[in-house]
């Protein structure tokens, strides 16, 4: 499966037919500091996702000047 | 995962709250999160026009989103930093979405209030970018909302950069900075304008969630200065307490407000007087926006 990062913005290749709280655990990513987008809906940490789908990780962390 | 209030298929799991919510049912969590927080703060009365400061980014377009939605009288006030082409797309953002939502929007150059660009700023104080940043935001968001009468300017501060900065004050026991850390500061001057913080109750993923369920058009790429300061590494630091300890950052932050910052409040009031030059508010006779442009004028 496909996943997208952000900041910068680039794309890895990780095993499919998991669920979302297994992939984010091997690239080491907080759930708390991503949302899972498939497509054009949210998804939450307990989903599988197919060898075959593309899903984008993107950070909600903002910051700088108060 | 199931939504708790309609047993649906939940999008996205709150786990703070011990919860997950179908997309319909998170926004009216969301909105329910906002109307409590203008009503336990009493931030501003349903006929008071409110002036946004916004960014392009999740935040402060989800909060002015809600606004609009609850029939508040809403100006939006966008500062252009002139960092680059963040700011270009950041600008982009806002003015789409001021369009759309058929809404005003103020637009405030930095470089030409202050005399240069957020970038240069930087290099003229030799201090970090989010400090000449910061003080340039506070002084001319307070600016315009006084030249255009609005009584109060919301921004869209939420639970996780109220809990940074509290932790970056306690860290260092900045005991004068505690308690001015509210969702709502009242004014103290006929020159201060009230500033307000509706989203202090939801989270940063919260209010991405909700800009992205609304389909805010909102930037997502990170102003290139605000990697390596300091509030990010206190986030990630939380976020990380956060992950093993769900409701950290909240009892952190509602804690302090409802238990301890009342122990920081001065005995006695700051004496405020006003600039001798540009007549804003200040605790000394030149105020630090006027001395920041001063400093900007000598070295470029």
């Amino acid at each position: 499966m496909k996943v997208i990062l952000r900041n910068p913005r680039r794309e890895v290749e990780v095993a499919g037919g998991r669920r979302v709280k297994d992939v984010l655990r091997e690239l080491d990513i907080i759930p708390e500091t991503v949302l899972v987008i498939r497509g054009d809906e949210l998804i939450t940490a307990d989903q599988l996702v197919r060898e075959d789908e593309t899903i984008e990780l993107r950070p909600v962390m903002s910051g700088g000047a108060p | 995962m199931k939504c708790r209030k309609c047993g649906g298929a939940a999008v996205l799991e709150l786990r703070r709250h011990n919860a997950a919510f179908c997309a319909p049912d998170f926004l009216e969590f969301f909105k329910n999160q906002v109307k409590e927080a203008i009503r336990k703060f009493r931030m501003f009365e349903r006929d008071e026009h409110v002036l946004v400061a916004v960014s392009g980014g999740k935040d402060s377009l989800a909060l002015w989103d809600v606004l609009i939605e609850e029939g508040y009288r809403t100006t939006g006030l966008y500062l252009d930093l002139g960092i680059f082409d963040y700011s270009v797309e950041s600008k982009a953002k806002c003015e789409h979405f001021a369009a759309a939502h058929g809404v005003p929007l103020l637009v405030v150059s930095v470089a030409e209030e202050v005399g240069a660009p957020v970038p240069v700023i930087k290099n003229v104080t030799r201090r970090p970018p989010c400090s000449g940043c910061g003080l340039s935001k506070r002084y001319l968001m307070n600016r315009a909302a006084l030249e255009h009468g609005i009584p109060v300017v919301a921004t869209g501060h939420n639970l996780d950069d109220e809990a940074a900065t509290l932790f970056g004050s306690v860290l260092h026991w900045q005991t004068d900075a505690l308690p001015r850390q509210s969702p709502a500061l009242p004014s103290t001057h006929a020159k201060l304008a009230r500033r307000v913080k509706p989203l202090y109750r939801l989270s940063e993923r919260e209010t991405a969630a909700y800009a992205f369920l609304r389909k805010i058009d909102y930037i997502v790429e990170e102003c290139p200065f605000a990697k390596g300061a300091t509030s990010i590494a206190h986030k990630e630091i939380l976020s990380r307490l956060e992950d093993v300890s769900p409701g950290a950052k909240h009892n952190f932050l509602f804690g302090f407000l409802e238990k301890a910052r009342p122990a920081f409040e001065r005995a006695e009031a700051v004496v405020l007087n006003e600039c001798v030059r540009c007549g804003q508010v200040t605790t000394g006779t030149l105020c630090a926006f006027c001395k920041l442009a001063d400093q900007v004028k000598r070295r470029t």
